[in-house]
């Protein structure tokens, strides 16, 4: 659906994208993730013909993002990272003025947004701008989605957005791709990505990995702790100071470690007992994504360094 | 087609949806021409008048009692000595001075022409042409009644002198000038700002994102404000005619055809500007400074272009606004016709054609 | 000592209810997350209690002063950082400190200290001369932090301030977060990251506009039974019936 072979850009002295390279089968869910500045922006342009690449070559559906760039414009959906619908416009006319940009009427492709929409249509008359956050979003969706697109880009649907809403975007986009639509989207929410079928992690313009979210889990090739007491402030600054722990984060109501050297359950027991913590507890974790990605954004960083 | 038409009216939703957007363009039009307007016309009364009269005949006489008769004048003093004209002025003892020539009654009967003078202070324009053109009409009723008796008809010729601002500006100026800037601001200064927007709010990313041609989504941005500029062409010549009485003399046509030009360059700077920037405040800027400003302090609205030092001069030829201001005030106040215009309208047609074809060129279809 | 108290706050506009009658205390030193969904009443409420809009009804004293009559002596004891961190892009790491010392009113012969003390807390030294605008998100976020907490608030107001960055520099920010509780700092945050919740000493969960649970994270999740703060939050925003902000 989607090819992208070492494709790079430059803003000024600012490498953005650094030979970024992958694929996007039809009919899947694939996730750009990684924090703001990672390029994930930059890419979504180059994809959907906004910019274009320094180097390398993307084609979208068969076509390349340069030279036939009208033909990809036909044929995707795309939903920048702003709300970017006519506020003073209402929910109707929106979703009017984007059918009629893609030659087509609300009622042609009705079925394909109904479920989304239909949540929205009782306030079809209000200003798009008076919509609460998940309103607009659907909106949103519903507009790239009214000229039945063969594939979406979404970027960030979900930043700033509250978990209860993201949760119900997902469950969207995983009805869509049940309607043969195939869909890029990104994300900074480390979380999301195991709702993708493949992601690509991205940091600092460097695609850091691409594969499925299980595959990403299992290479990891470290030993992860997680430790808790009842002081979790001092924990962390008593595990940072350890010679044994190569790196140790806040991870929700835990700490994560991982180990330079192996040290047993018990030295690492004694030892936070003497600096005067309790309840203290040490378990061996398998890793979540968030835990692959800091490992491999650390990893990136030597590469790069080197 | 149909796109283009659910496009135009977006177009004008986002116009009458927004207050602001509505009053200036809608009201700051009609606001600034009854200002200007209505600044200017203040009745004269009792304006101090001088005579210079070394023939004191019976005709200078009747001359002088029929002035001296009016509201709009007192007889202040004889003046003896004409040096001492200008003095008179300076200080401030007379608004108005008329000077017979010698014999004056006695070259009337034998020509049957009559020569005065009427000299006012012309660095206040509107008011020297009120108080010329008073005393121009007393004067023609004077000669009217005498040639109610005569067999050969007299002539009394009227020379109009003004001191310090002999060619006038300002008197009138004011409804071409406004025409220059109401138009620019709206073509120019409103497309950029509205194209700007989309590009803020990143509905331009979505647009560009489309099958869409992106001149489409241009000239559809453009035709509303296109409408709205005729409105308000509509608006200020009404106003100028019947409640300023400042009258079109002469071609309508041609003064449309020239308007029309010019509505399209300006729509042209309007979309250059809007291709240059990203923000509405920098395009705000920019057709604040680089095509107001310019309107106002450039063309001749304000300081006449001859006053100007040599280089502003120059520099006032590249203002569009310029030219039109000029045919404007040719076909509207002098009343010429159109081959008076052939210049202003060449001009014109070339910068716009300019204009459109370098906006046209320098529009992206990306980011 | 309580910092925040707040007694059946409540704001109205026109006729909806934005937020409906809530009350709780935040203890000095504690860090109190304040969650709930978009349009739930969080912003709304964290402005009154900042002094920038004026409650309908209700009472509240934050850093010891009227947040109805004292707001101008409210807002020169708390801190507040939003999103859109409130920093000058186009300053100097320095400056900006300097300017933001300057405007909370620090003795001159005090800020220069003060900003060696927190560039030097930042690991920030080398960075004094970068132009604010050429620094990665995580840092600038750091900055924006310090700059909220440059004159040494009694409480300091963080409106979901880890958005968009990256995992590591976002613990590396609740890392300094905890630092400035351990100096006598309290903090008020909102995020949407429900597992920055667990990093509170307490939370309370807003569904339109009331607060619908307050306490540890780990009692919440033994009361609701839940494995996560991300379950609670669901169990509980569930129950909204609001369809608009």
């Amino acid at each position: 659906m989607v090819k992208v072979e070492n494709i790079s850009k430059k803003y000024g002295k600012v490498q953005a994208l650094n030979n970024i390279t992958f694929n996007v089968d039809k009919g899947e869910i694939f996730g750009l993730i990684g924090p703001d500045g990672s390029g994930k922006t930059t890419l979504f342009r180059i994809l959907t013909t906004l910019l274009i690449a320094d180097s390398g070559i993307a084609k979208v559906d068969g076509y390349d993002v340069v030279k036939d760039y009208r033909e990809i414009r036909k044929i995707i959906g795309y939903m920048p990272g702003r709300f970017s619908l006519y506020q003073d416009l209402t929910v109707k006319e929106n979703l009017e003025v984007f059918a009629s940009i893609f030659n087509t009427s609300i009622e042609e492709n009705y079925y394909l947004i109904k479920d989304i929409y239909s949540q929205i249509e009782p306030y079809k008359n209000r200003y798009a701008g008076a919509l609460s956050g998940g309103m607009k979003q659907k909106l949103a969706l519903s507009c790239a989605l009214i000229h039945k697109p063969v594939l979406l880009f979404l970027d960030e649907p979900t930043t700033g957005v509250d978990p209860v809403s993201r949760k119900e975007l997902w469950g969207m986009l995983k009805k869509l791709k049940e309607d043969g639509i195939s869909i890029i989207v990104s994300t900074a929410y480390m979380d999301e990505a195991g709702l993708c079928d493949r992601v690509a992690l991205m940091s600092k313009g460097y695609c850091l990995s691409v594969d499925t979210p299980k595959n990403i889990i299992q290479k990891y090739d470290k030993i992860l702790w997680s430790v808790s007491s009842n002081n979790m402030s001092k924990l962390l600054k008593d595990l940072k100071i350890h010679s044994e722990i190569e790196s140790c984060f806040a991870f929700g109501d835990t700490h994560h470690i991982t180990l330079k050297n192996r040290i047993t359950f018990n030295e690492l027991h004694n030892y936070l007992m003497k600096l005067g913590h309790n309840e203290i507890e040490i378990k061996t974790i398998s890793p979540g994504i968030e835990d692959c990605f800091m490992d491999l954004a650390l990893k990136g960083a030597d590469d790069a360094s080197n | 087609m149909g796109q283009f038409f659910v496009f135009i009216k977006k177009e004008f939703y986002h116009i009458f949806r927004d207050r602001w957007t509505m009053i200036i363009l809608l009201i700051l039009p009609v606001i600034m021409l009854t200002l200007f307007g209505f600044a200017i016309t203040t009745e004269v009364k009792n304006t101090k008048l001088g005579v210079f009269d070394p023939s004191k005949d019976i005709a200078t006489r009747s001359i002088i009692q029929r002035l001296q008769a009016n509201e709009y004048f007192i007889l202040k003093k004889f003046i003896s000595n004409p040096d001492r004209i200008e003095d008179e002025f300076q200080r401030g003892e007379v608004g108005l001075i008329i000077v017979f020539p010698e014999k004056f009654y006695e070259n009337l009967l034998h020509t049957g022409e009559g020569q005065i003078q009427l000299i006012t202070d012309g660095s206040d324009p509107n008011n020297a042409i009120t108080l010329t053109n008073y005393a121009t009409n007393i004067v023609a009723s004077y000669q009217q009644e005498l040639n109610k008796t005569a067999v050969i008809p007299y002539q009394i010729v009227p020379e109009i002198k003004l001191l310090y601002n002999p060619r006038l500006k300002g008197a009138y100026n004011f409804v071409p000038g406004i025409m220059g800037m109401i138009l620019m601001l709206i073509c120019a200064m409103m497309t950029s700002v509205a194209i700007a927007r989309e590009k803020e709010k990143g509905t331009m990313e979505l647009l560009l994102v489309s099958p869409m041609k992106p001149l489409v989504v241009i000239l559809s941005k453009v035709v509303p404000y296109f409408f709205v500029s005729i409105i308000n062409l509509a608006t200020i010549l009404l106003l100028s005619v019947y409640v300023l009485e400042v009258p079109v003399t002469g071609s309508l046509f041609w003064l449309i055809i020239i308007s029309l030009i010019y509505i399209f360059l300006s729509l042209a700077l309007g979309i250059l500007i809007s291709s240059l920037v990203n923000s509405q405040v920098v395009a705000l800027l920019i057709s604040g400074a680089v095509l107001m400003m310019p309107v106002l302090l450039l063309s001749g609205m304000i300081f006449p272009v001859e006053s100007m030092p040599y280089l502003l001069q120059l520099l006032s030829n590249a203002v569009p606004a310029r030219w039109f201001i000029m045919a404007i005030k040719k076909l509207m106040i002098k009343g010429l016709d159109v081959t008076s215009i052939y210049k202003e309208l060449i001009i014109l047609g070339s910068m716009a054609f300019f204009f459109i074809v370098v906006s046209l060129k320098t529009f992206k279809n990306r980011l | 000592m309580q910092v925040i108290e707040a007694e059946n706050l409540t704001k109205r506009f026109g006729k909806f209810t934005a937020v409906d009658s809530i009350s709780f205390d935040v203890k000095e030193g504690e860090i109190f997350g304040f969650l709930g969904a978009n349009g739930a009443g969080k912003t709304t409420a964290m402005r009154m209690l900042c002094g920038l809009i004026k409650p309908t009804s209700g009472q509240g004293i934050v850093a010891g002063y009227d947040i109805k009559k004292q707001s101008e002596n409210v807002k020169a004891n708390i801190g507040y950082m939003s999103q859109r961190f409130s920093i000058y892009e186009d300053l100097k790491v320095w400056e900006n400190l300097r300017l933001f010392a300057g405007i909370y009113g620090i003795p001159n012969r005090k800020i220069n200290d003060r900003i060696d003390e927190l560039l030097k807390r930042l690991g920030f030294e080398s960075e004094k001369d970068t132009l604010v605008k050429s620094l990665p998100l995580g840092w600038k976020q750091k900055l924006a932090f310090l700059v909220a907490i440059v004159h040494e608030p009694k409480v300091v107001f963080l409106d979901e301030p880890t958005g968009g960055v990256d995992p590591a520099s976002r613990r590396q920010f609740w890392e300094l977060i905890y630092e400035a509780t351990d100096r006598g700092i309290t903090v008020f945050v909102t995020t949407h990251y429900m597992e920055e919740a667990e990093y509170c000493n307490r939370v309370s969960i807003m569904v339109d506009g009331r607060i619908e649970a307050m306490d540890s994270p780990r009692n919440l999740k033994n009361k609701f039974e839940a494995e996560s703060m991300d379950e609670v939050f669901h169990k509980l925003a569930r129950k909204s019936t609001r369809t608009g902000d």
